[in-house]
């Protein structure tokens, strides 16, 4: 594919546009084209959507897009310019009290959310109406084009039925990406931009505009409910229990996986069973359960204090120590099975003559785990351990069902056992800190995107990614 | 084959155990490897299943108060499943039951549609703004989903979804209209299907619409079926959404009552029927997955090398 790109580099010096990564040409009806050679109904259907349709016969298609201009400009005249004119101060007008009649009357105020939201939405729709005027103005200059060439345009229905055919990926996309759109993307930049806020419960109604305030609340050194150190120990936490977690996970699953497999060990299908039942309840049920039974009160002290192991109860989720490690050890038993029912999948197709090739060169036991089922396993699971990792420090149910990120300090809004993700939970869900909630997310985001970079440009499968394909 | 070579290890260890020191004698040495195997698993497995038989036991327990002087219950009785199920005034659980099971009918064929469409597109037709939607969609998937909750509750506020009956509406919304988002692994599995059949196809007149139908679809059913159960899961184990969007019980699916269960003001009542609930949540779920198990390992394996 780079080659591709290098050897359809303009030698003239001629700009030309970009070939697409996959090595497709650039369509010949581009916007730029439709511009530069278009006629002037061409270049008029970038304003009047659909114009060059209709003077061109395909009528349908040229009412619908002129349908679509009609009505988002209509909404966007209407409500959006209401809304987007008010965006960059997020509303000014708090509600007020007015004598009318005699009568004490409410006047509705500004509402930012409502303001943030509908301004954001109406952003979106001014960003799809230029898409369709760039289609409308591509598609006249395709409709002129074809004209020229003495052939008849694309009555609808032929249009219709290519969405089947040529343009499969146009009639199939559609639907999942609105859904992408509207259910991820939208949130994300709603809640992107509230990171620039004051929306905090001081600033439920009307909110502003603060710029980097925020960022510089979480990196900052005085004491107060959110403060730099606060975000370093919670950072350093995440990470640490991500690295432990996954890697604890994976190399006592794996040995497990390894014990069950090996040539001697009578029943395999009973033991797998038998581990695999924990992945089967549902994990909220499981850790609502062990949360149950490591308190004060629960089963586990209630077993080992009337066995006599321990003189009282052990500590095990309030004492900031004891809790990580038990959130550790407690994920080993939600982890290990999803391992060992992945490693055992990966050992059955480790080739057989490597072994043997291994055998007869007089390796140890030792020496063909080194060098041939580890090399084996990591190939294929390297990605794999790269986005547990990820997903561990967003691991919002362990934390949050087994510890509820507790224990808590007195006046400080993350627990000892938080870690991003549950903070982030609890600074917008339960204290309404939207604006720092969204501030740490977006340093979750930083994060991760650091970490998958570096791991995966330096993992053996990207760099070689043929290493076990011929 | 693997009885095979242990007998011929056993008849070599047999021919040799002469005047051999044990640490030499493989025969003796494989003994030991086992018996220490076999009692190292048997900890391991009772370590495993104790929460699972706990809960289990838990649910039949006639004593209904959270704590308990004896590890295993000493009374049992059928009560707890009675009442979960009879005493519907404090909190409804067959309605939840009922709700959570529509909701996840519902998701499971959307979601299903959406990511077959996008796994199909990604994996067998090459268009302009692939690899872009690829591209943006592994940077969308790093930002932490719980981030946007709020955003998405008050999307569903804005279009009127968040009280009454519409609340299920939305949670179907919430579960399914990402679902596109989630192809890699179904790509990854389309990728390992020849190329050369859908050219064929093509040669003798098929659509894409016919080759995705009639080709890809019906070869993919493995892997179908393990997205189909999990997109059907999703709904049961999630309670960060619901939590934030079903603000009265009437909506609450299992998962969020569950967990309501066990707070503070209905722990000591509930405790018992929690257990006996989780129970009634966990069986089903317990024999999807272990159908879902089989292609569980093949979706690490090919969905993680093809990216």
């Amino acid at each position: 594919m780079a080659d591709a790109a290098v050897t359809s580099a303009p030698s003239t010096g001629k700009r030309r546009r970009k070939v697409d990564p996959d090595g497709l040409l650039p369509s010949p009806y581009s916007a730029g084209n439709a511009l530069k050679r278009g006629d002037l109904v061409t270049r008029l259907s970038f304003l009047v959507f659909g114009l060059g349709n209709l003077v061109r016969r395909q009528v349908v298609k040229g009412l619908i897009f002129l349908a679509c201009e009609v009505g988002i400009i209509a909404y966007l005249a209407t409500t959006g310019q209401q809304y987007l004119s008010k965006l960059p101060s997020l509303g000014t007008s708090a509600q007020t009290k007015v004598k009318v009649d005699g009568f004490w009357v409410y006047q509705k105020g500004d509402n930012s959310v409502q303001i943030l939201l509908y301004g954001v939405m109406a952003l979106f729709v001014v960003v799809f109406l230029i898409i369709l005027a760039i289609l409308s103005g591509r598609s006249a200059y395709k409709a002129q084009m074809v004209m020229s060439q003495g052939k008849k345009p694309a009555s609808f229905m032929q249009d219709l039925r290519s969405l089947g055919n040529e343009n499969a990926a146009v009639g199939l996309m559609f639907l999942p990406t609105a859904g992408i759109v509207v259910f991820t993307v939208l949130p994300l930049v709603f809640m992107i931009s509230m990171a620039f806020t004051s929306y905090d419960k001081d600033h439920i109604v009307l909110f502003k505009w603060v710029g980097l305030q925020n960022f510089g609340k979480i990196f900052s050194s005085t004491s107060g409910d959110i403060n730099g150190g606060l975000f370093l120990s919670v950072l350093t936490w995440s990470l640490v229990w991500a690295f432990f977690a996954t890697f604890l996970n994976f190399f006592l699953g794996m040995f497990m996986a390894m014990i069950i497999n090996r040539k001697t060990t009578r029943f395999k299908g009973f033991w797998r069973t038998c581990f695999s039942m924990s992945v089967a309840v549902p994990q909220f049920v499981s850790l609502l359960v062990m949360n149950t039974m490591l308190q004060h009160d629960g089963a586990i002290n209630r077993l080992l204090v009337n066995s006599g192991l321990v003189s009282g109860p052990l500590p095990f989720l309030t004492d900031a120590t004891w809790a990580r490690v038990t959130v550790i050890v407690i994920n080993l038993w939600v982890g290990i099975p999803f391992t060992i029912m992945q490693v055992t999948g990966i050992l059955q197709n480790v080739p057989a003559d490597l072994y043997e090739a291994a055998i007869l060169d007089g390796a140890n036991w030792w020496q063909r785990y080194m060098n041939v089922t580890m090399p084996y396993i990591m190939f294929i699971l390297t990605p794999y351990l790269i986005t547990t990792f990820t997903g561990n420090i967003n691991n919002f149910n362990v934390i949050y069902l087994l510890s509820g990120g507790g224990p808590t300090p007195v006046g400080s809004s993350a627990g000892k056992t938080d870690l991003l993700i549950t903070w982030l939970y609890k600074l917008t869900v339960d204290k309404s800190q939207y604006n720092i909630g969204a501030v740490v997310g977006i340093m979750t985001f930083i994060v991760l995107a650091i970490i998958s970079l570096i791991t995966y440009r330096s993992s053996g499968s990207y760099k070689n990614e043929e290493a076990f394909n011929d | 084959m693997t009885k095979a070579t242990s007998v011929s290890a056993q008849s070599q260890a047999v021919q040799s155990s002469g005047h051999v020191s044990f640490w030499h004698d493989q025969h003796k040495r494989r003994i030991l490897a086992d018996a220490v195997t076999y009692v190292f698993l048997t900890v391991m497995a009772i370590i495993w299943l104790t929460p699972i038989v706990w809960v289990f036991m838990e649910s039949f327990n006639k004593d209904t108060s959270p704590y308990q002087a004896t590890f295993f219950p000493r009374e049992y009785t059928l009560n707890n499943f009675k009442q979960l199920f009879a005493e519907r005034d404090v909190m409804n659980f067959p309605r939840m039951f009922a709700n959570t099971f529509f909701i996840a009918c519902c998701s499971c064929i959307i979601s299903l549609f959406l990511l077959l469409c996008v796994a199909f597109c990604m994996s067998r037709l090459r268009f302009r703004g692939r690899r872009t939607f690829m591209n943006i969609n592994l940077i969308l998937g790093m930002f932490p989903g719980i981030m946007s909750v709020v955003a998405i509750y008050f999307i569903l506020k804005s279009f009127g979804l968040t009280s009454g009956r519409f609340v299920i509406l939305a949670l179907i919304l919430v579960y399914s209209a990402g679902a596109g988002a989630g192809f890699y692994v179904m790509k990854g599995y389309m990728d390992t299907i020849p190329k050369s059949l859908d050219e064929a196809a093509y040669l003798d007149g098929c659509t894409r619409w016919q080759v995705f139908f009639k080709i890809v679809l019906p070869l993919c059913k493995p892997m179908i079926v393990y997205q189909a159960i999990s997109s059907f899961l999703a709904p049961w184990l999630d309670f960060v959404m619901v939590k934030a969007i079903a603000r009265t019980q009437d909506n609450y699916t299992v998962a969020l009552g569950l967990w309501q269960m066990l707070q503070k003001e209905y722990i000591n009542q509930w405790y018992a029927r929690f257990a006996a609930g989780a129970v009634c949540v966990s069986i089903p779920i317990a024999i999807l997955f272990i159908i879902m198990q089989r292609f569980y390992q093949e979706s690490v394996a090919s969905g993680s090398v093809k990216g």
